[in-house]
């Protein structure tokens, strides 16, 4: 060592050897104070300004893309599928993200962005490839990657072409072009498409309901979309899933009363009958009398909801529930159960129909034939005007407005269904006998198909009734009592005559099955009155009679063919559809098939005026 | 037999030291492996390195001071020299020489002025220490000038300011008058003061270190350009919050926003991945070494090893700050790697070679004592 040998320059030495106290402490505050510093900016960094940063960061990584739910499936009552959805690619673009490159140009091989917001140049030949892929036209390509909003700046999302299949859209992203993107989106299927259009309607391009089902029961049947956050690396291109994902919750089954083979019966009878009484149009109703369910609905003309063409809204209207007619005679059971029930007449009660007309307060209310002195049941049978209306002026008018109202005239049926029509049912007090008189064959009332039907159900089920419901039940609804069993009884029994040889109803009989019901021709309401060639021909009846399950209400819209008359235009629907359904359903005959007289096609016509 | 020979491998060996030295490595491994994407190579590169630097730290330990003291002429002189050859047969990168391709790789002579000087100005002091005037202060000075002049003409600001704060830092504990570092502070700070607010860069400063100045001040006046690294930086460490988003989790650090990720900006990586508490842990780590160094310092039997341990230990803290200064956005970009952590074998070698030498200076304090 070269320690110093001189006492003096020792001292020295030692003095030196030791560093100054000032140096230690200086140099031990300076460390403490800059690892403070960097503890100090780590700590505004990390804490106080770890919201902004990390959104920061996230803007610059992450892109939040809707995750579909899939759409709830529509099925019948024994769970066939009435609407489906099936999984499509949507592709879309992002402008703000990609640069057209001049013709000529393409993007040199490893291109790396300046910074993360740069758009990547995209070539005219990649251009090409992604027309292709998409199926478009390459100026409706460029032109869609070029939008631009009115700021100036381009938005982050455009819709290329939406709705394909995934094994297309699969090759518009094998494509890895910058700034492509596919989405999942579902696009709801119809399998019984016209079928079944009015009660379950149709979603629009995004999914959402427009009409019947669809629309009532959005909420249930959309489910809640989730969401994907995706990270997107420097160059834009998406890397992976982050954990933050919220999974969507599918939409649930909604499973309807309906009964798909009755559907398409009903439907496909009631299509050839309004074909061949050139009609305008027409709906037809099934309901399960024990129920009050809905096994088939449906209305002519009607549209196929696969279609995304345009559809004529005269086409969407559900007649059988958002159009109100005046009903005739189909009105006249409920007019003559009301009277029995009064107890101020019974079946047997002559009635005088004398002249076949009768004029009241300047008007005349008039019948086919001259009866003469008629039964009450034979008012029923023969669907007397004149007879009906005797019965109900010698009622209480009251004592009416209480049954018409407990059968459900005047309010809406409550299915569920959107735009339900009400009907017209005026307070009693304003009744005056003149309309307590026409009221009672159908006349300044109106009623949906679904009212009448439902009204029926009285007739059919000892005399309850019971709200309509288009989802499957499992037990009944309570009902309510409108009518005493023996009341009904005796008037089931006279609308069982009605389509018996003699009666209004004779084509709407069904072979091996006891057939009740009630035909209606009404004069239409037209400007300044009722028109004279404008009818609405119905028929509304329930069967077997014995022990009844099903109620069909048909109703023809202005048939212009050779006949016009409730039991002609709508009792074969009425027949067949009835026919058919009972036999589906495996309901035991109860008509011995030797001894009924059907009707064959030079079987007279009975006509009716109401 | 194994046991003398375990005797003799730690007979040099300073347990501390190589305790955190090691701590740091494993810090170093796990982040590399994640900041690289989880790049096997990449970490058993860094590994190798770790393990060549080891034994060059177990040689250099074992050098007696008086031979470090002979060498301390020669290696300062063959710095400069290589430094000569740098701005004459240097390679360009990047737009600055700063390396010499010497057949099989390419070295940065500036790594190695990085040890050669604090031993050159540690054994001229300790050559004069008995009778030190301000004459030996300004030979000191020139002794930093001259190397330093060298690397700035390279042009790199950065090892420049850091070789030149290790010289410093010898001066310091020589007795460098408190008015003369007062005075010179001040002329630093008005110099840089007139460099980035008098447009006085083109001349003095090359323009791209200009710019990192002046972006460093605000760095959002240029998000996109040179205000790109700080954001980027400051935006990782930022989202890391208390406890970070977890190792392998960072998300800034995988897609590839963190430029640099591996090397000088690897503290984004850290900060991004631990959070608050990792950062305060791994300075409490690198306090630790320097304590150590500090402390060796403090032992040291001769001026020689009090000078050049301190300058060792304080310019290893320099390196950290200036790093972490950097990337969190409170000093300008100057390329420096985080010691001992970033990738890159060049300056974990002379960071080892250093800590040889602090172990040197420790075992020699206790033969003194035996």
């Amino acid at each position: 060592m070269n320690a110093p040998t001189q006492p003096r320059t020792r001292q020295r030495f030692v003095q030196q050897l030791k560093l100054e106290r000032w140096r230690v402490w200086f140099i031990l505050a300076g460390l403490m104070i800059l690892f403070g510093v960097l503890i100090a900016r780590g700590f505004f960094l990390q804490i106080m300004d770890e919201g902004f940063l990390q959104q920061q960061g996230e803007a610059r990584y992450a892109r939040t893309l809707k995750l579909e739910a899939n759409r709830g499936m529509i099925t019948d009552r024994n769970g066939e599928p009435l609407a489906i959805s099936t999984p499509v690619q949507s592709v879309w673009v992002s402008p703000r993200s990609v640069k057209l490159l001049p013709p000529g140009q393409k993007r040199p091989a490893g291109w790396e962005p300046s910074s993360e917001k740069e758009p990547v140049p995209m070539s005219r030949e990649e251009l090409a490839q992604l027309a292709k892929a998409v199926d478009m036209p390459v100026k409706v390509v460029e032109s869609r990657l070029s939008t631009s909003r009115k700021s100036g700046d381009k938005p982050d999302f455009v819709w290329l072409k939406r709705h394909m299949a995934p094994q297309d859209a699969k090759k518009v992203l094998e494509l890895n072009l910058p700034g492509v993107y596919a989405q999942t989106e579902y696009r709801r299927y119809y399998p019984a498409g016209e079928v079944t259009a009015h009660i379950l309607g149709f979603t629009n391009i995004d999914g959402k309901g427009q009409e019947g089902f669809e629309l009532t029961r959005q909420d249930m049947l959309a489910g809640k979309s989730g969401s994907r956050t995706v990270i997107r690396d420097r160059r834009g291109f998406i890397v992976e899933d982050i954990s933050t994902i919220i999974p969507p919750k599918d939409g649930e089954t909604l499973t309807l009363s309906i009964d798909r083979r009755i559907q398409y019966l009903a439907y496909r009878e009631l299509k050839a009958a309004v074909e061949a009484n050139k009609a305008l149009g027409g709906g037809i109703v099934v309901l399960d009398a024990r129920t009050g369910e809905v096994l088939a609905l449906a209305n002519t003309p009607s549209y196929n909801p696969n279609s995304r063409a345009r559809i004529d809204p005269a086409r969407r209207r559900n007649r059988a529930v958002t159009d109100l007619y005046e009903p005739g005679s189909t009105m006249k059971p409920i007019t003559i159960a009301t009277a029995l029930e009064s107890g101020k007449v019974t079946p047997s009660t002559v009635i005088d129909t004398t002249g076949g007309a009768m004029g009241m307060a300047g008007y005349t209310i008039k019948d086919t034939h001259n009866y003469g002195a008629l039964t009450v049941e034979r008012v029923l049978v023969k669907s007397s005007n004149v007879g009906t209306a005797r019965i109900a002026l010698a009622q209480d008018r009251e004592f009416l407005w209480q049954h018409y109202d407990a059968i459900g005239f005047g309010q809406p049926p409550r299915t569920g269904f959107p735009g339900e029509a009400s009907g017209k049912l005026r307070a009693w007090k304003t009744w005056r006998p003149v309309e307590q008189a026409t009221m009672a064959y159908g006349y300044g009332i109106s009623v949906s198909l679904m009212q009448m039907a439902r009204a029926y159900q009285v007739f059919a089920t000892d005399g309850e009734i019971r709200p309509v419901t288009f989802t499957k039940q499992v037990a009944p609804l309570p009902g309510k009592r409108v009518f005493s069993p023996e009341v009904v009884r005796e008037v089931r029994l006279m609308m069982e005559k009605a389509t018996q040889p003699g009666g209004t109803g004779t084509r709407a009989q069904v072979v091996g099955y006891r057939v009740a019901g009630k035909t209606g021709t009404a004069k239409k309401v037209g400007v300044g009155g009722y028109t004279e060639k404008r009818y609405v021909g119905s028929f509304v009846g329930f069967a077997p009679v014995s022990d009844p399950r099903l109620i069909v209400a048909v109703m023809i819209d202005e048939p212009h063919g050779d006949s016009y008359y409730g039991g002609t235009v709508a009792g074969p629907a009425f027949s067949n559809v009835m026919a058919g359904s009972l036999r589906m359903l495996g309901v035991p005959p109860d008509a011995p098939t030797d001894n009924i007289l059907l009707p064959g096609q030079d079987e007279p016509e009975v006509p009716e005026e109401t | 037999m194994i046991k003398r020979l375990w005797e003799r491998f730690k007979q040099p060996i300073d347990p501390w030291l190589l305790l955190f030295t090691l701590l740091v490595f494993v810090v170093s491994a796990v982040l590399l492996y994640s900041a690289s994407n989880q790049d096997v190579d990449r970490v058993s590169d860094k590994l190798t390195f770790m393990g060549i630097s080891l034994v060059l730290m177990w040689c250099i330990a074992n050098i007696r001071q008086q031979t470090l003291m002979r060498l301390a002429l020669p290696a300062y002189l063959v710095g400069v020299l290589l430094l000569l050859a740098v701005e004459f047969f240097g390679v360009t990168s990047h737009g600055a020489t700063r390396w010499l391709n010497i057949g099989i790789t390419r070295i940065q002579p500036s790594e190695l002025m990085r040890i050669a000087l604090p031993l050159m100005l540690a054994w001229y002091f300790h050559l004069h220490e008995v009778h030190l005037n301000w004459r030996h202060f300004v030979v000191g000075a020139l002794l930093i000038v001259v190397p330093v002049g060298l690397i700035l003409k390279q042009p790199d600001l950065g090892t420049g300011l850091l070789i030149t704060s290790s010289g410093f830092y010898v001066l310091f504990f020589a007795g460098l008058s408190w008015r003369l570092i007062a005075a010179g502070a001040a002329a630093f700070g008005g110099l840089a003061y007139v460099v980035t607010h008098w447009n006085l860069c083109i001349n003095i400063l090359h323009e791209y270190q200009c710019r990192r100045v002046a972006t460093m001040l605000d760095p959002t006046s240029d998000p996109l350009g040179a205000g790109y690294h700080i954001i980027q930086g400051t935006i990782a460490i930022g989202s890391g919050g208390w406890f970070g988003k977890g190792w392998l989790a960072g998300t800034q650090t995988h897609l590839d926003f963190i430029p640099e990720r591996t090397t000088d900006f690897i503290f984004a990586v850290f900060g991004e991945e631990f959070g608050l508490v990792g950062n305060a842990l791994l300075l409490l780590l690198y306090l630790l070494v320097i304590a150590r160094g500090l402390m060796i310092s403090h032992g040291a039997s001769t001026t020689f090893g009090r000078l050049l341990a301190g300058s060792i230990a304080l310019n290893f803290f320099t390196y950290v700050f200036v790093n972490m200064g950097m990337v969190s956005g409170i000093l300008p970009v100057v390329g420096v790697p985080l010691p001992l952590i970033s990738y890159g074998g060049t300056s974990m070698v002379s960071i080892l070679a250093s800590f040889g030498l602090l172990m040197s200076i420790q075992r020699d304090r206790k033969l003194m004592k035996g």
